[in-house]
């Protein structure tokens, strides 16, 4: 007992330890060794190709340079405040101009720019493929003609629809005093046109295959065919519905970034394309930077699905992962 | 029979299938009584779920029809509750909701004399639950109880309908012997209470014997028909540990076994079946035994 108890882990423990975080460690140890040695052997025309640690420190000069924007932004604003101050203490009257700051977009403002856009594509998405997908998985006919538009229209890359989205909407957003950016609109319909097809396709499905014998029971309570829909089908549905929305969102997340950088909408996407244009010493470090950085919230954006996805699924004999 | 309360009247069922119809049921004929249960038994796909979907209303016959209460059946609904195969639950709800979803669906509207209020309907459906014994487990969901519970919350489903005709579709051919045995105590237990019609499908001779007033045997499909009908003259209550040194019993048992398998063994072997269901005028081969020796 006392032995046993000295030990901080148990041996079970120990290879449970072992087998969730040091093969991991040694995995993207080995990665990044991988990956130094193989980017010092490659010379470009912006100079040698980063390795982690030339990553690293471009990644912490860009939190620097984002804090150094905050920091230029409040000193901008307090001194906006007292001149205003003073304007109006010599005359009560006077009209004071509040002005925004508006300095160049760090790189965080970026990545905080592309998940509201690619939010707002996705939950455009959402709020049509889903209604749709429950009326035709409802219907069998309607599933039969609407398919094949589908079908078509589901593998159409992003880069396709952007030239139509961008002129579709210079021509049908027009006001004096925009309440939103006309590149922002383009990017979160194009996101939208790219991610609404697995969350019609899954929705549509699981409408349509729910259990026979639960199918049996709405009809031998006699459910009128709302109750039948509200209590039986969508219930049923929701773990495929679920399924679709996070396919969606890992598309919309990807498309986005193509439509950022192909059509200069603000975001990470035109962050890559800035630096690519600018082509300094620091440039190619930058980039991977930002490659990474979307690899991260790509990843984040998928668990936070996932955890959702878990947690209204009442099919708790699907292991999701 | 004097006062048929549910009569399965020369029924008949085609399927239609890429090879043209099969014929899965020829004249099937049968009257029950009010709060007698029947048991049905046969080979597997012979057509026994068949029967009581027709019964159930979610197959129409192809010929014939049900009469329930000189009323004929056209449609499901819940005076002929069902018992799954499968228990049927909604997964997302728990045994206390599946319940409530039927008894709000039976009495929650206002129909004449049917109706409960709010308070009514809770009590209902905690006496239903408290029947099979599930007032622990109320409120957990499927997925959380074990194979036996979930049968029994789809009972308590189907008895909460207070339904004329309770049809169970081999409601503990997924169970454990013990499990069962629990099972069929309680089923009896209930049956005496409340003395619903029932029609059970078993694949289980003692299940049969133990608790029918009559065991209907079905010969192979295709065209499956009613082989013979076997009265079990035992007195109620019964209990199983008694009955097993009860020559009647056993003699019960031997009967059903010697029809299952000497005489419809093998699909294909089954040609007297086959001839008497072919002669309209005389449907049946139905023996009636009434005593045993
Ligand atoms: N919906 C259906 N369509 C076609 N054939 C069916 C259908 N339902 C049952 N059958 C056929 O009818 C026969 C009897 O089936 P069933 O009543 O389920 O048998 P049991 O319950 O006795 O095992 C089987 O041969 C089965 O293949
Ligand atoms: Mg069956």
């Amino acid at each position: 007992m006392k032995l046993s108890r000295t030990k901080v882990f148990t041996d079970e423990q120990y290879s449970v330890l072992i087998r969730t975080y040091i093969f991991p460690l040694i995995a993207v140890a080995l990665f990044l060794g991988l990956w130094g040695i193989s980017a010092s052997q490659v010379q470009t025309s912006l100079g040698q190709l980063p390795g982690p640690t030339a990553v690293f420190q471009q990644a912490s000069n860009l939190v620097d340079e984002h804090i150094a924007a905050r920091e230029k932004e409040v000193s901008f604003l307090e001194r906006q405040e007292k001149r205003n101050a003073a304007k109006l203490e010599k005359d009560p009257d006077a009209v004071v101009k509040i002005r925004p700051y508006t300095g160049k977009a760090t790189f965080f403002d970026q990545i905080f720019t592309s998940l509201f856009t690619v939010f707002t594509g996705f939950i455009m998405a959402s709020l049509i493929a889903i209604p749709i997908g429950i009326i035709t998985g409802l219907s069998n006919d309607l599933y039969r003609s609407i398919n094949p538009i589908v079908q078509l229209l589901k593998p159409i890359s992003p880069l396709a629809w952007l030239p139509i989205v961008t002129m579709v909407v210079s021509a049908v957003y027009v006001s004096d005093d925009p309440m939103f950016d006309k590149s922002y609109l383009t990017s979160a319909f194009t996101v939208m046109l790219c991610c609404m097809w697995p969350t019609l396709i899954n929705t549509a499905v699981g409408v349509s295959t729910v259990d026979k014998d639960l199918i049996n029971v709405s009809k031998v309570l006699r459910l009128g065919w709302f109750t039948k829909v509200y209590k039986i089908i969508l219930p049923s549905a929701v773990p495929m519905i679920f399924t679709g929305l996070r396919l969606s969102l890992s598309i919309g997340w990807m498309v986005l970034i193509a439509a950022e950088m192909l059509a200069q909408n603000p975001g990470l996407g035109k962050f890559v394309w800035d630096e690519f244009q600018n082509g300094s010493s620091n440039s190619l470090g930058r980039i991977m930077v930002a490659v990474i950085a979307i690899g991260i919230v790509g990843y984040m954006l998928d668990r936070g699905m996932l955890m959702l996805q878990k947690k209204v699924s009442w099919d708790k004999s699907v292991v999701l992962r | 029979m004097k006062n048929i309360h549910l009569n399965i009247d020369h029924i008949s069922m085609e399927f239609p299938t890429p090879d043209g119809p099969y014929v899965a049921l020829r004249d099937v004929d049968l009257k029950m009584a009010q709060g007698e249960f029947v048991s049905l038994i046969g080979h597997s796909g012979c057509g026994k779920s068949t029967v009581l979907n027709v019964v159930a209303g979610l197959y129409q016959a192809t010929r014939g029809g049900v009469v329930l209460d000189n009323k004929e059946v056209d449609e499901p609904g819940p005076e002929r509750a069902v018992v799954f195969q499968n228990h049927s639950l909604l997964p997302w709800l728990t045994a206390y909701e599946n319940v409530e979803l039927a008894v709000k669906q039976v009495f929650g509207r206002a129909r004449s004399s049917k109706t409960k209020n709010k308070a009514e309907m809770k009590e209902w459906i905690e006496y239903n639950l408290h029947l099979v014994h599930m007032d622990h487990a109320m409120h957990k969901r499927p997925d959380e109880i074990s194979g036996g519970m979930k049968q029994r919350v789809g009972i308590a489903r189907a008895l909460a309908m207070e339904p004329k005709v309770l049809l169970m579709d081999e409601p503990f051919g997924a169970l454990d012997a013990l499990t069962r045995a629990h099972m069929q105590e309680s089923l009896m237990e209930i049956h005496a209470d409340l003395g619903n019609t029932v029609i059970m499908i078993t694949h289980d001779v003692d299940e049969a014997v133990l608790l029918s007033d009559r065991i209907v045997m079905m010969t192979n499909g295709p065209a499956a028909t009613i082989g013979e009908i076997l009265k079990i003259d035992l007195p109620r209550p019964r209990d199983r540990v008694e009955l097993s040194d009860n020559a009647n019993y056993n003699h019960y048992r031997h009967e059903v076994l010697q029809f299952l398998y000497e005489r419809q063994r093998r699909p294909g072997e089954e040609v007297v079946a086959e001839e008497a269901s072919d002669d309209e005028a005389a449907p049946s081969l139905k023996v009636v035994k009434t005593e045993a020796a």
